[in-house]
């Protein structure tokens, strides 16, 4: 009798809304049980709803991470950085690679023309050694006048 | 944040988010889709969601929020009644069809409650939450919480007594 004396001034409390949350889960928890005070019993289904909503479940969450990937956001910053780096790189040996490829141009160049002035060379002292053939037939006829004497 | 930890974050009170939208919208199906998008945006915005103090509260007001644009919108315009299982808890078939007619009669009643009352009720009586946590949620001063709040119980009461004394609905 002393429990239900308490239940009545909580629920008067209650419909004031003055009750804290530990005093409704005791009211909760007293209308709960079999048996309620008769004249109490019409505040049950009100307390049996509050407890029965509290078990409802959502039940879809896995299907909804699934079809949903979490959005990868492209850096750019990380770009320009790459490309810094490939810069760098690019000139330090494309450089060097440059030089390179000039030097074998102008030394193929300097050979072409040593080439052409050995040609050019080669060419004038054939010229010479058939002018020098010739002073073998001075020789040839000097010795015939010799000889004639 | 990864997925996993994402949905740890948000296990503790999806069912939270979901009952308050399905007291506002009253169908099922309405009340899984805005947790869905409601847990999609919040998914979207993973990345700043440790700058709010408490993410449920957010939720909450996110979830209150998009069910309140529903109900104003043209969509909401055929809203169905859904209506739940109860586990009996009495035993005698006469009185556990009663009780659950009663139980039943709860959840109607409470349909019928303007918004502002229904949430309040809501976050009270089936999340347990704190006066000021109410408050704070839906943006109301305290006192007109507990006079929404006594407002919506003596409602709740008076008309379960009435279909109790007349047996009607």
């Amino acid at each position: 009798m002393e429990l239900d004396n308490n239940i009545e001034k909580l629920l008067e409390k209650y419909f004031e809304a003055t009750t804290t949350v530990a005093e409704e889960q005791t009211l909760r928890k007293y209308f709960d049980q079999e048996s309620v005070a008769t004249h109490l019993e019409q505040y049950k289904p009100m307390f049996a709803y509050f407890s029965n909503a509290k078990e409802e479940q959502y039940t879809k969450l896995n299907s909804l991470t699934e079809s949903v990937k979490p959005r990868r956001k492209f850096n750019y910053r990380w770009v320009s950085v790459a490309a810094a780096v490939v810069v760098t790189i690019g000139t330090y040996f494309g450089y060097g690679e440059y030089t390179h490829i000039q030097e074998q141009k102008k030394a193929r160049l300097v050979y072409q023309q040593t080439k052409e002035a050995f040609g050019l060379l080669a060419e004038n002292f054939a010229k010479g050694t058939e002018k020098v053939a010739l002073l073998e037939e001075f020789e040839v006829a000097k010795q015939k006048v010799y000889s004639n004497n | 944040m990864q997925q996993k930890e994402f949905l740890n974050l948000v296990m503790p009170f999806k069912d939270k988010l979901y009952r308050m939208a399905k007291r506002l919208l009253v169908s099922r199906e309405e009340a899984e889709d805005a947790t869905q998008e409601i847990l999609l945006k919040l998914w979207s915005k993973n990345e700043s969601m440790g700058n709010y103090r408490s993410i449920e509260a957010f939720a909450m007001t996110m979830t209150k929020n998009f069910c309140l644009d529903r109900l104003k919108s043209k969509q909401a315009g055929n809203l169905k009644l859904v209506h739940s299982n109860y586990q009996d808890e009495t035993t005698s078939l006469q009185k556990q069809l009663e009780a659950e007619d009663s139980v039943n009669w709860v959840e109607r009643i409470m349909d019928e409650l303007p918004e502002q009352q229904k949430m309040v009720l809501q976050l009270r009586d089936i999340e347990d939450y704190d006066y000021e946590e109410i408050s704070e949620l839906l943006d109301m001063k305290p006192t007109a919480v507990r006079v929404a709040l006594s407002r919506a119980r003596k409602t709740v009461r008076e008309k379960l007594v009435q279909k109790h004394s007349y047996g009607i609905g």
